[in-house]
């Protein structure tokens, strides 16, 4: 019995083992090879501001690692070579504390490096705080919430909660305030962010060259709820984006104030559209933002300016 | 029975809740066990008298250098268990362990005391310890008023930590951005407690700086120029100066957001014009200097060290002033790299950027001229050494990642995400904490008179550095996933969980680093090798021409400096031990008094802040009164100083071996 | 063999004012100066947040209608001359009249609690019309500004008396004619805030 009882536990607890083994070296693998996998978010764009965002990170990457291998290089040659031991027999120069030539080279060589990557990253902002110009774009007012999104689209007259849906290949403006502590309105995969701020609207334009679905979560930390502030984004082209639009409008309810105090209780809630919604939701010159106070404040740098 | 209504207000005031957790009690029965110990050491043994007398009234700034590396130590631990606790929650996706709230909390404590309550007085430790011996001076300035510093750091620390148990800790990040941190959001007296300390802490840190840039100013011995000043003591000058100017911004923004929440005002709040960018801007024009504040003193330790273990001349000295003053001012010139995506527009996001690229240039500078100090040396690898050599190329791959953070357009793909963590763990810990911990090592004999053991820091230092470089280089990749930083918990789908457990993995070997760290210390302070020489390591500056540890009143008689490295030349010419005098240049030295003012100040400090935080007026009244009590019974009583006699002299010296017979 | 040795001199140093002879008063001095720098930090600042709040008025008045100009007046005019007075009482310090010096100082204490006087009573006035600082962030921006000069006086005015004690004890001595230097210091500095303060805020409020 203990001869026939032992084999399978050694059996077993190899079995075990080898599974282990194989679950370390997936491990490893997977590590290496993770710089190309899908979760890699920011260098997978899917819209030309994440593209040049891409780009820019890509450059600057390029010469920080010349920097940082030449540094290694001469680090490692020194270390090596003027180790404190027996018969080292690298020159020993204790006073040595100047060099005309090479000093200057230092200053020199990084600020090349960082004019290389200083003046496309002047170019790059300027350029995205404008947006291309084209034709009256889709414009959604966000708002964030404790601890959800509030998606208006003044053009459609709908509104939507913690999703978004967007037209593929035109730019799409979004007018970002907050009815909440502030938090940054991200969507990786088509740009970077932007504050959502009490008092004030600021402006980003983003967006998607072909069709898809991306995530998109709050970047500032808002309070217990933070974690949850996950919105779901899907482009799809411009003609099932109106028609999208055209549904929501005529089959969902609309959105009353009382709707819109329900929203400001800090929880979490999931995805849900209204056909139609109070405009006074969302700072104007003209009403003001009465729900919780706070007032307008003009936009500082409007893309739609030139 | 029912309890009578005043004490079922005070349970419910001072015990909340939210510190009635599992973590809370545990820290309870800890706190309970120290006063327990403390109480042993201190009534049942007797030992009140000597730490009365020669710790809590001490002016001596060698002593209060002992007494912040305490306060940093313990700060590292509690703030270091507060990481592991939040790496733990992180590990796994879906993860429970901690509620919201508690995260929250920890990573805000996490935040406030790794930078205010350990990098700060880990770095006043090393100032007070080497600052006054290096610039060949008998005390600092205003040693009464260093004291005053200690223990208003102390008192605002104690506060900080008494959050966790009593009443709440604060819960909106160490940047406590408003309107989160106001009443609306967080009610509960946790961000009055952080308000308070800081503000309390900061009365002490600003006091420091003055009383530094004052003693490296005034009081450097006859001969040592600015031009001849050890470029540790630079350092110290260009933080102190910071100081100067970075703390006041603090000091207004958290007095706004404290009237807001205690006293109804609208700076900051939703409605009532408030604005809340108004803060970011006022914290930021601090907290970026802050960065700096905390970053000069370990490239200061740097300069000394290679240069001393590369038995060499510190290489382009007047480079290193320039860009160490450089870098001072630029500092003040890049705070909206912090808030890019605030919406102030592509000029000024675009003039940020470019001077942030800037500091890059004198910081690469220094990277440069400390290895070529080591070029054409002889390297020896000691612990202290090992932190410097760690240091260069983990601040570099830092420094690196800071200027694709500073390049506009891709900061607003990475801000607030694990990428930003990992850069500024990156720099904080291989910049401040590797120089702090270099420091710690390298004047170590010198503070205690004994060396560190080498072996056993040497595993602490390799646990330190594979576990930080497991910890954070994950953190990197999880940035180009998408992780933002804060988020309590994660959901499995978006591929965030692999990394997340290597990073917690290495965040327990740094963990484990601590441990050795503190074995190392204790062991060394029983069965370390004494240092009988003052120069354990064939030092360069005048400190190491001293005995070890200092005398009470440093130099018997103060030298004349001719030499950038005084002790280094004094060797050269010969000489084995510095300062050997005859007994008749001996003479009488005017000497600080002990006070219990300082004590008091802090005490009475505190009594104020804590009846703010829980708005007890009564309380705050009486805190405050105590303050003016303490400030003008300290203005009244002229007695500072004490003689100390030519023979008390002579006889220290005689028994340390520097007096000629 | 070892290293030169500096002669250490006790004593004042000749040709220098009594507060700066001594070298540990004088370092003291430059100590006061640094912490001057901290505070002109912290005006500076309140300025700075003033400047940004002014238009913040919400639904409260702004400027132009909650200033009162008389008060402001009287309160200029006496700051102005309380600091010629303490000039006068640090001359007579240095030239050694003790009870000149307890005139002008105590005038100079006189003035200033004139100052915080009205300051407090047009504070009150204004609270008492509804405007208090729950009201708008201008509001905020005022009080605190304006106010954390008045504590500053207010805080002069007690560091003074307790001076006019000390040099009552100890007459003017190295250490408290440092310590009466440093107050006169202060105090001329809080006045050059007053100024500003005038300028900016209430001359400010005037242009709208």
């Amino acid at each position: 019995m203990v001869r026939f009882g032992k084999a399978p536990l050694l059996s077993r607890l190899a079995h075990i083992s080898r599974r282990r083994w194989l679950f370390a070296a997936a491990l490893l693998v997977g590590l290496f090879t993770t710089g190309c996998g899908p979760q890699y978010v920011l260098l997978r764009p899917a819209g030309p501001v994440a593209t040049k965002e891409l780009h820019l990170f890509e450059l600057a990457g390029i010469a920080m690692g010349i920097v940082i291998v030449s540094v290694f290089v001469l680090y490692a040659v020194t270390i090596i070579r003027f180790r404190d031991r027996p018969g080292n027999r690298a020159p020993y120069m204790p006073n040595w504390h100047g060099h005309r030539l090479l000093e200057p080279l230092w200053f020199i060589v990084p600020a090349i490096l960082l004019t290389i990557i200083a003046i496309p990253t002047v170019g790059v902002t300027y350029q995205l705080a404008h947006l291309p110009k084209a034709r009256d774009p889709v414009v959604i007012d966000v708002t964030s919430l404790q601890w959800k999104w509030l998606f208006e689209y003044p053009g459609q007259h709908i509104a939507t909660v913690n999703y978004l849906v967007i037209p593929t290949g035109e730019p799409v403006l979004f007018e970002l305030t907050a009815d909440s502590p502030m938090n940054t309105f991200w969507v990786p995969q088509l740009g970077g962010m932007e504050y959502t701020m009490p008092g004030r609207v600021l402006p980003l334009w983003l967006e998607a060259s072909h069709p898809g679905e991306f995530w998109g979560h709050s970047g500032n930390f808002s309070g217990t709820g933070f974690a949850s502030m996950f919105f779901h984004v899907k482009a799809v082209s411009p003609a099932r984006f109106a028609a999208w639009a055209q549904r929501v409008h005529r089959t969902a309810s609309p959105m009353t104030l009382a709707d819109y105090h329900r929203l400001l209780t800090f929880n979490v809630v999931g995805e849900s559209s209204y056909g139609a919604y109070p405009r006074s939701t969302f700072p104007s010159t003209k009403t003001g933002f009465v729900l919780q106070g706070g007032m307008y404040m003009p936009m500082h740098n409007d893309p739609r300016k030139d | 029975m029912a309890l009578p209504g005043w004490m079922l207000y005070l349970i419910h005031t001072l015990f909340p809740a939210d510190t009635r957790r599992p973590t809370e009690l545990g820290a309870d029965v800890l706190i309970i066990a120290t006063g327990a110990i403390l109480f042993y050491i201190l009534i049942i043994k007797g030992r009140w008298r000597h730490v009365w007398t020669e710790w809590i009234t001490t002016v001596d700034h060698k002593k209060i250098a002992v007494l912040y590396l305490i306060g940093a130590i313990a700060m590292l631990f509690r703030a270091g268990v507060d990481a592991l606790m939040l790496r733990t929650q992180l590990a796994l996706p879906h993860q429970h362990l901690l509620s919201a709230l508690e995260y929250d909390q920890l990573f805000t404590t996490h935040g406030t005391i790794m930078i205010f309550f350990m990098a700060m007085p880990f770095i006043f430790a090393l100032f007070n310890a080497v600052i006054p011996l290096q610039i060949g001076s008998r005390d600092v300035a205003f040693p009464r008023l260093n004291a005053m510093s200690f223990w208003l750091f102390a008192f605002g620390a104690l506060l900080l930590n008494m959050s966790f148990v009593v009443g709440g800790s604060p819960s909106a990040g160490w940047t406590a951005y408003p309107p989160l941190s106001e009443n609306v959001f967080l009610p509960g007296v946790g961000q009055n407690y952080y308000l308070m300390s800081l503000l309390i802490a900061g009365i002490g840190t600003t006091m420091t700086g003055i009383n530094f840039v004052v003693t490296i100013l005034r009081m450097r011995a006859p001969g040592m120029t600015l031009m001849k000043l050890p470029l540790f003591a630079w350092s110290a000058l260009m933080t102190s100066a910071l100081i100067i100017f970075a703390f006041p911004p603090l000091t207004v923004a958290l007095s706004m957001t404290l009237i807001d929440r205690l006293f109804q005002s609208s700076f900051f709040t939703l409605g009532h014009g408030g604005m809340p960018m108004m803060y970011v801007n006022l914290f930021w024009l601090f907290g970026h200097p802050e960065v700096y504040i905390v970053v000069l003193p370990a490239f200061g330790i740097f300069s000394e060290v290679v240069a001393t273990f590369s038995s060499k001349r510190l290489f382009g000295y007047e480079v290193m002033v320039a860009s160490l003053v450089s870098i001072m001012f630029l500092a003040y010139g890049t705070w909206v790299h912090h808030f890019f995506t605030m919406g102030a527009g592509p000029a000024v996001n675009a003039f940020f950027g470019l001077s942030t690229m800037l500091i890059a240039i004198p910081t690469g500078v220094k990277i440069f001229n400390w290895i070529f100090t080591m070029w054409g040396g002889r390297i020896r690898m000691t612990v202290a050494m090992l932190y410097q050599m760690a240091f260069i190329p983990t601040f570099v791959i830092g420094g690196a990642t800071g200027i694709i953070l500073a390049t506009v357009p891709v900061d607003y793909q990475f801000h607030n995400t694990y990428f930003l963590v990992a850069h500024f763990h990156n720099v904080l810990i291989g910049g401040t904490l590797f120089g702090l911990l270099s420091g710690m090592y390298y004047w170590w004999p010198k503070m205690f008179g004994m060396k560190l053991d080498e072996h056993q820091g040497k595993w602490a230092f390799w646990l330190f550095f594979l576990g930080f470089w497991v910890t954070f280089f994950p953190q990197y990749l999880l940035g180009l996933e998408g992780m933002q930083r804060r988020m309590n918990t994660y959901p499995f789908g978006l591929g965030w969980h692999l990394l997340n457990v290597i990073s917690t993995i290495g965040a327990f070997g740094m963990g484990a680093a601590f441990i050795v760290l503190v074995y190392n210390v204790v062991w060394s302070l029983r069965y370390g090798e004494r240092d009988l020489t003052g120069d354990a390591w064939d030092g360069r500056t005048l400190e190491w021409a001293i005995s070890s540890p200092a005398p009470e009143y440093n130099f018997a008689r103060i030298p004349v400096i001719t030499d950038r490295d005084p002790w280094w030349a004094m060797k050269e010419s010969g000489a084995t031990l510095a300062n050997s005098l005859s007994p008749a240049d001996i003479h009488a030295i005017e000497m600080p008094k002990n006070t219990p003012v300082p004590f008091l100040l802090g005490a009475s400090f505190f009594l104020f802040g804590f009846g703010m935080v829980f708005s007890w007026w009564y309380v705050a009244v009486l805190g405050l009164l105590c303050v003016i009590a303490t400030l003008i019974y300290s203005g009244f009583n002229y007695e500072e100083h004490a003689l100390l006699t030519a023979d008390v002299i002579r006889g220290t010296e005689a028994s340390l071996g520097r007096l000629q017979a | 063999m070892s290293l030169p040795l500096a002669q250490e001199e006790t004593g004042l140093e000749p040709g220098l004012p009594l507060e700066l002879a001594d070298e540990r008063e004088s370092i003291k001095v430059t100590g006061f100066w640094m912490f001057l720098v901290t505070d002109v930090l912290i005006f500076a600042s309140l300025f700075a947040s003033y400047a940004v709040y002014r238009s913040r008025v919400a639904q409260a008045p702004g400027p132009a209608q909650v200033f009162h100009y008389g008060p402001v007046l009287l309160e200029t005019l006496l700051l102005l001359t309380s600091s010629f007075t303490v000039g006068i009482a640090i001359w007579a310090m240095r030239t050694g009249r003790v009870r000149m010096l307890f005139f002008w100082l105590a005038a100079t204490l006189v003035l200033g609690a004139g100052f915080v006087t009205s300051e407090i009573h047009d504070f009150t006035s204004m609270v008492g019309q509804g405007l208090t600082w729950h009201q708008s962030a201008f509001l905020s921006a005022f009080y605190v500004l304006v106010g954390t000069h008045g504590a500053h006086v207010t805080f002069g005015i007690f560091w003074a008396v307790t001076l006019l004690f000390q040099v009552a004890r100890r007459g003017i001595t190295p250490i408290t004619a440092r310590k009466l230097y440093t107050f006169s210091l202060y105090w001329h500095f809080l006045d050059i805030v007053w100024v500003f303060i005038f300028t900016f805020v209430y001359l400010g409020g005037k242009i709208g």
